[in-house]
């Protein structure tokens, strides 16, 4: 009877330069690398052209885009029609605020040289397009946990004596 | 040198090339040796070579010969390897390739894996990419997985069976009792309905609304936003189409509406998502009051993104409740005002959703205050709208008369074309206003020549009652003196036949 949950999903999340370099993308829905590649094409040129005092929300295809811009980087969501925008700021806010406190001070440039570092801490705190854990400590926390086993000094973290 | 210091200086390097061309160039031979490396068999910086790879190909270049290593690199014993590997799979895989199966078996390994963080990777991968065959193959394990008492790895369980659920929708009775037990866990008593489980929810909400400081989750002094807006988001599942657990909410919304701060974004979502709640459940009218009076609050916020919103919610309810809306029609019509342009549409949209017999005479005003300084892509659309309006609600035939000819002054250019022969049907049947519309229409003409459409149907209103235009008929008008052909000459071969009937006019006197 409950178990049927809301058809309500972020699809995939940009970070993109001003100059319209893809610094990140992460899709939570099955689309070919060909598909991709046109929607990121078309929304990046979209999200651009947008004047500074324009809202951040805007209608696109069927979908909602929700968007930020930080510094030199654009942060965009794409959500369907039933979800809350504002909702959806928020947890662009706090994606920057982690890697802002797993970097110090984050910059493009920490993106650029450490991607993986900012596709970690973001499957540390969305799941499958939703938010698994809205306790900043505790997202910081499980990251740390991990790079460390990462460091473990038997070849790379090897699993086998854990 | 530690290889993530080679990785950094592929970016470097990659980055430095001045040309596409160069960058061509240096990404080719960095691929050659990826290649190269994948092929032996053992060697140590195994996931540095895929990170590198992962980097070029979020540059658009092609990676495929990438897939298979993410499959050997997810099946190996160190955590950093495994890492890279899901990764890999989450970007270069996708559930419509076959290599994405053979993953499949290594998921259901680490998902029993002893050590969190690696049954964490086989989660995420699964939330994010498992096809629908994985998520049958799968589900029995997460559902052992949501009973553990391991909180880190439960909550991943259930994001991952919400995944499950999207893909196979029949699995979701796999996880019933799971989930039952899971919402139990936190409270006494067990809930076997959806009746039951919104009391429950409200208790939460209440607590989360209501209580103190919780600094891990407060996002600007809310609690918790992110978490509130999930279960009113549930809870609007639970009331629609459900009279009793609709009346069971209604309190708690009403409270979490009265007493959520919008003074930060986080409170507006939370209070955004309470008026979605409340207009898709079966909620008494005091309650729907209550939402429009929040959207209506939203309108005077002073960020736009929050006026855009209130807009668009307000939009999808004018009909159902077009009284609550009607009460903040001045707030709506400020908003033609503003300054961004999608605010600018969805104000139009609004008014003219709003405009009724009562309050026709002061919504055109500003409709047609609106028309003379919109931006152009929004012209045609207040014209059109215009139009209507006034067709349905005009208090007399020359108000409406002038309301068209306002409007062909003002946007004449972006009128549909059948407004000429409207207007003309429409001047035809008010038989008292011929001397007024002739006369009216020539000095509009004299002043601009310039939107076609006003020039047709002037012509033809002359060329009918220019009788009308010699003679002093009405009281505000004065005989006019007709000139020279000159303006005649200025019209377009189109208004040939009408510039004819003109001249005759004018060739009379």
């Amino acid at each position: 009877i409950i178990c049927c949950p809301p058809p309500l999903q972020m699809q995939f999340m940009l970070l993109f330069s001003r100059q319209g370099k893809l610094r990140l993308q992460k899709w939570y829905v099955p689309l070919s690398d060909k598909e991709k590649k046109k929607i990121t094409r078309e929304l990046v040129q979209t999200v651009l052209a947008r004047k500074p005092k324009m809202c951040s929300f805007l209608e696109w295809r069927d979908l909602k885009i929700v968007y930020k811009r930080y510094a030199s980087l654009y942060f965009c969501c794409a959500i369907e029609d039933q979800d809350n925008e504002l909702i959806t700021l928020e947890i662009i806010h706090r994606y920057v605020e982690l890697l802002d406190k797993y970097f110090g001070s984050v910059c493009e440039l920490d993106i650029i040289f450490n991607f993986e570092k900012a596709y970690f801490i973001l499957d540390e705190f969305l799941l499958g397009g939703e938010a698994q854990e809205t306790s900043k400590k505790n997202v910081l926390k499980a990251i740390e946990q991990a790079d460390l086993l990462q460091e473990v000094r038997l070849g790379g973290g090897d699993l086998h004596g854990i | 040198m530690s290889p993530s210091v080679r990785l950094q200086e592929m970016i470097r390097v990659i980055r430095s090339a001045r040309t596409q061309c160069e960058e061509r160039g240096v990404i080719q031979r960095e691929c050659a040796a990826i290649r190269a490396q994948f092929r032996q068999a053992d060697n140590v910086g195994r996931s540095h070579n895929l990170a590198k790879l992962l980097y070029v190909h979020m540059l658009g270049y092609p990676a495929h010969f990438g897939q298979m290593e993410c499959v050997r690199l997810i099946a190996s014993p160190r955590y950093s390897e495994k890492r890279v590997g899901y990764l890999g799979a989450m970007m270069l895989l996708d559930e419509k390739q076959d290599a994405s199966l053979l993953i499949t078996n290594s998921i259901k390994n680490d998902l029993s894996h002893s050590n969190q963080y690696v049954q964490s990777l086989a989660l995420c991968t699964l939330a994010c990419m498992g096809s629908a065959e994985m998520c049958r193959d799968l589900a029995p394990e997460i559902d052992r997985l949501l009973r553990t008492s391991n909180s880190y790895i439960k909550k991943k369980a259930a994001l991952c069976a919400v995944h499950i659920v999207r893909k196979v929708p029949e699995l979701g009775e796999l996880f019933t009792t799971a989930a039952h037990s899971l919402l139990s866990e936190k409270n006494h008593g067990v809930l076997h309905g959806a009746v039951l489980l919104a009391p429950w929810l409200v208790h939460i909400m209440k607590g989360l609304v209501m209580s103190g400081y919780s600094p891990e989750h407060n996002v600007a002094g809310i609690s918790d936003p992110f978490l509130q807006v999930r279960i009113l988001r549930l809870l609007r599942i639970l009331g629609r189409n459900n009279d009793t657990a609709s009346d069971a909410m209604n309190d708690l919304l009403a409270q979490v509406a009265t007493n959520t701060d919008s003074s930060k974004t986080a409170g507006s979502a939370v209070l955004y998502e309470t008026v979605l709640t409340i207009m898709d459940i079966k909620s008494e009218s005091g309650l729907r009051v209550l939402a429009v009076n929040i959207l209506g609050r939203f309108l005077l916020n002073n960020d736009r993104n929050i006026r855009y919103i209130s807009m668009m919610s307000l939009q999808k309810i004018v009909q159902t409740d077009h009284n609550a809306v009607q009460r903040h029609r001045g707030t709506i019509v400020d908003c033609l005002k503003d300054p961004d342009a999608s605010v600018k549409r969805r104000a139009l949209e609004l008014s003219l959703a709003l405009v009724s017999a009562v309050n026709i005479r002061s919504m055109m005003k500003e409709l047609l205050l609106f028309l003379s300084s919109c931006p152009p892509e929004l012209r045609a659309q207040a014209a059109s709208g215009i139009f209507s309006a006034a067709e349905r609600y005009a208090p007399s035939q020359r108000w409406h008369i002038d309301t068209i000819l306002h409007v062909l002054t003002t946007a004449g250019a972006d009128v549909r074309d059948e407004t000429v022969p409207n207007l003309i049907q429409l001047i035809t049947t008010a038989n008292e206003l011929h001397s007024y519309t002739v006369h009216k229409l020539y000095r509009a003409l004299v002043a601009d020549i310039s939107q076609q459409s006003l020039v047709q149907v002037a012509c033809w209103c002359v060329g009918e009652y220019g009788d009308l235009l010699l003679r002093a008929e009405c009281d505000d008008t004065e005989p006019v003196q007709v000139f020279r052909p000159w303006k005649v000459r200025s019209c377009t071969c189109i208004l040939f036949r009408y510039g004819l009937t003109f001249l005759r006019v004018c060739v009379i006197r």
